[in-house]
């Protein structure tokens, strides 16, 4: 997985303010911090709803959330929680939905695999893998009938190209130019399946070609790359170009679900997991910010300490919200 | 006799299948995995291999397609659904094609296919990792549906399921995978289409479906002791269905509860209520009573999740509001 250790360049900060920089650094940090409490919070049982942690991963929502819009779309799957954070969802509503409260942004009725923020243009979260993508092709198909210039982006993982609906998906963008970026995030695996037990050609964005589709791979743990990759889809889709595959090459440092790393039950080899770790998205980004002075170290514990109390206050108010009442379960099947 | 677990007698009816009859092999996803379906294929990869053993990608539709095409051609292929979430994808196969193949064909080519579908729910997993789908392909022509609640069950109906010549529906829970009970080390069958009286009893009948036949017992022990003598049926194959033993448990008792842990709307309790009233109307001493899910989707919160899920305590309850 050579290019996924390249050095980030000074050539990859071309056209971003400095204060750009700084948020990606911040929401990526933001997102790891997240996902290390969470961790902690479901091995003290004050978590309970079954959550795929994003630790790892994190440039990919990052550099592509930070090129879209607010009004875009955005959809998630069961690994939901850095997508919706890199969005701008709330982490207190956020919180608040894992702890089961009815203050959470699905009212305690979804959990962590079905967290949604309208608001910042993240329509939902679902569990069923692939499930998302024709949804995303669907608000697509919406932007253009509107002509409201509204891009959709669909977040998947490389499980969810075994499905035909991806296939589906694909051909019928592609052929009605429809403005939607199709997000593969290859973190290599499918719960306990590696990606070359799954398909014999394993290159995802090849599968773009069928369908005269723009497909690139690119290094998912370099944030900046995945940013000017996104900015440059998310161009073409709003002009009418239609949608582009990226496949982010990247990986999950913990076990499919929940927070154990899953080295010792002869899925994954210890090396393999420690050449991901060793390439940290967020220490690539960190190291290199610091190298070229973008980022200061005065600067960096300022994020830091702002992410922590961002956090600690999302903890507190989940925690001090009241459970659903019971009558709660048979509300909202219908809008009435 | 030997005890087992309802998931150690799932996994001893797959190997001895796969042992006795070369036709047979396990597809689906997980069932290489140590956990992505309990312990139930166990020991199965190393025994038969990966020719026989199929883990597969996520590809729910193609797959079960793929299961009811090598059954077409003299396989019994017995295609594992970790949840039954999942197999909506497959939807398409199971209804349009295994099952209706035979009788569309005038009886001139059969499906002899075993469709696994574990249901997997409770621990805040929400509506996609919640349900229990016995009603939608009860409703199919064509498909016959069983649920084991006991070991000795899981085993026997697994082992008739996939000597079957149609497709079967063979649903676990694994809310039972824990449950210990006696399983004969032969192999043995269970017929599909006979239910069993769990408990005898004169004053009430109460009918149930799969784990809920767990809780019915529990119920009835309790009510036992109110000086309530409960009958419990477990319904044990819900196509086709054993009319017989419930109308001579309602002729007796003249009063049914129907416990089924899956919605209450279009679904097997309302089934088997209409059995009842249209056949043996005169029987009835009461209303005929549901325990069931709400018509909602699966909730997160722990909190409602507590009173989604229907438990010995609302048997209890749905009882004596008819005694
Ligand atoms: C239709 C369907 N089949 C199977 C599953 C079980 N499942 C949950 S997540 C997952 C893995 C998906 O892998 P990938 O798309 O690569 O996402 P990742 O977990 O790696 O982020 C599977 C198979 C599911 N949720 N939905
Ligand atoms: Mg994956």
């Amino acid at each position: 997985m050579k290019q996924c250790s390249n050095p980030i360049t000074m050539e990859l900060v071309k056209g971003i303010p400095t204060t750009v920089l700084w948020k990606i650094y911040m929401t990526m940090l933001k997102i790891r911090m997240v996902e290390e409490k969470i961790a902690d919070l479901i091995t003290r049982k004050e978590i309970i709803c079954p959550c795929h942690l994003y630790i790892g991963q994190e440039a990919v929502a990052t550099g592509v959330c930070t090129a879209l819009e607010n009004n875009d779309y955005v959809f998630s799957t069961h690994r939901s929680h850095g997508h919706y954070i890199a969005k701008g969802g709330s982490i207190k509503l956020m919180m608040a939905e894992l702890y089961g409260r009815v203050t959470g942004c699905s009212r305690g009725r979804g959990g962590s695999m079905h967290i949604t923020s309208p608001l910042v243009g993240l329509p939902g979260s679902s569990a069923i893998v692939a499930g998302t993508i024709p949804l995303a092709v669907g608000t697509a198909l919406a932007f253009s009938i509107k002509k409201n210039g509204g891009v959709s982006v669909a977040f998947f993982g490389d499980g969810a190209t075994d499905e035909g609906v991806f296939y589906e998906s694909l051909n019928f963008a592609a052929l009605k130019k429809l403005p939607i970026i199709f997000i593969c995030e290859n973190n290599l695996y499918s719960t306990h399946m590696h990606i070359s037990a799954r398909q014999l050609n394993g290159n995802i964005y090849k599968k773009a070609q069928i369908f005269k589709m723009p497909g690139i791979q690119i290094d998912g743990n370099n944030v900046l790359e995945v940013f000017q990759a996104a900015s440059e889809a998310i161009e073409d889709a709003r002009n009418g170009k239609g949608p582009t595959l990226l496949e982010c090459m990247t990986y999950r440092w913990r076990g499919h679900v929940g927070p154990n790393w899953d080295i010792d039950k002869g899925l994954r080899s210890k090396e393999e997991v420690e050449w991901w770790v060793d390439n940290c998205p967020l220490k690539r980004l960190e190291e290199f910010l610091l190298k070229e002075n973008i980022l200061s170290e005065s600067k960096k514990k300022q994020i830091s300490k702002q992410v922590n109390e961002e956090i600690e206050e999302a903890i507190e108010f989940a925690k001090e919200s009241p459970f659903p009442d019971k009558s709660e379960v048979l509300n909202d099947v219908f809008k009435s | 006799m030997r005890k087992l677990s309802y998931a150690q007698a799932i996994n001893e009816g797959l190997k001895q299948m796969m042992r006795e009859d070369k036709s047979v092999f396990l597809i689906g996803q997980g069932v290489t995995s140590p956990w992505y379906v309990g312990t139930t294929t166990v020991g199965l990869l190393d025994e038969f291999g990966d020719e026989r053993v199929i883990d597969t990608p996520v590809s729910e539709n193609g797959i079960t397609g793929a299961a009811v095409g090598a059954a077409l051609a003299g396989m019994r292929p017995i295609v594992t659904h970790p949840r039954m979430d999942f197999m909506y994808y497959a939807m398409d196969q199971i209804a349009n094609h295994a099952a209706n193949w035979y009788y569309m064909f005038g009886g001139k080519i059969n499906v002899p296919l075993t469709i696994r579908g574990i249901i997997n729910r409770g621990g805040e997993q929400a509506a996609q990792h919640s349900q229990a789908l016995q009603a939608i392909f009860t409703h199919i022509p064509g498909l016959k549906v069983v649920m084991p609640s006991t070991p000795y069950d899981a085993k026997g109906l697994l082992i008739s399921s996939v000597q079957d010549d149609n497709p079967v529906l063979y649903i676990d829970d694994r809310w039972l995978y824990e449950l210990k009970g006696d399983v004969p080390e032969e192999i043995y069958t269970v017929p599909i289409g006979r239910g069993v009286v769990r408990e005898a009893g004169k004053d009430v009948t109460i009918l149930a479906t799969s784990y809920m036949a767990y809780e019915a017992t529990k119920a009835a022990a309790r009510l036992k002791k109110e000086g309530i003598d409960a009958e419990v049926i477990d319904i044990r194959s819900l196509k086709p269905l054993d009319e017989a033993l419930i109308f001579e448990s309602v002729r007796k008792t003249g009063k049914l509860v129907i416990a089924d842990a899956a919605w209450k709307t279009c679904g097997m309790a309302a089934e088997v209520s209409a059995l009842v009233s249209e056949n043996i109307f005169e029987c009835l001493k009461a209303p005929i009573k549901r325990v069931c899910l709400p018509d909602t989707p699966a909730p997160a919160s722990s909190v409602l999740e507590e009173v989604y899920f229907p438990k010995d305590k609302d048997i209890i309850l749905a009882v004596k509001s008819i005694i």
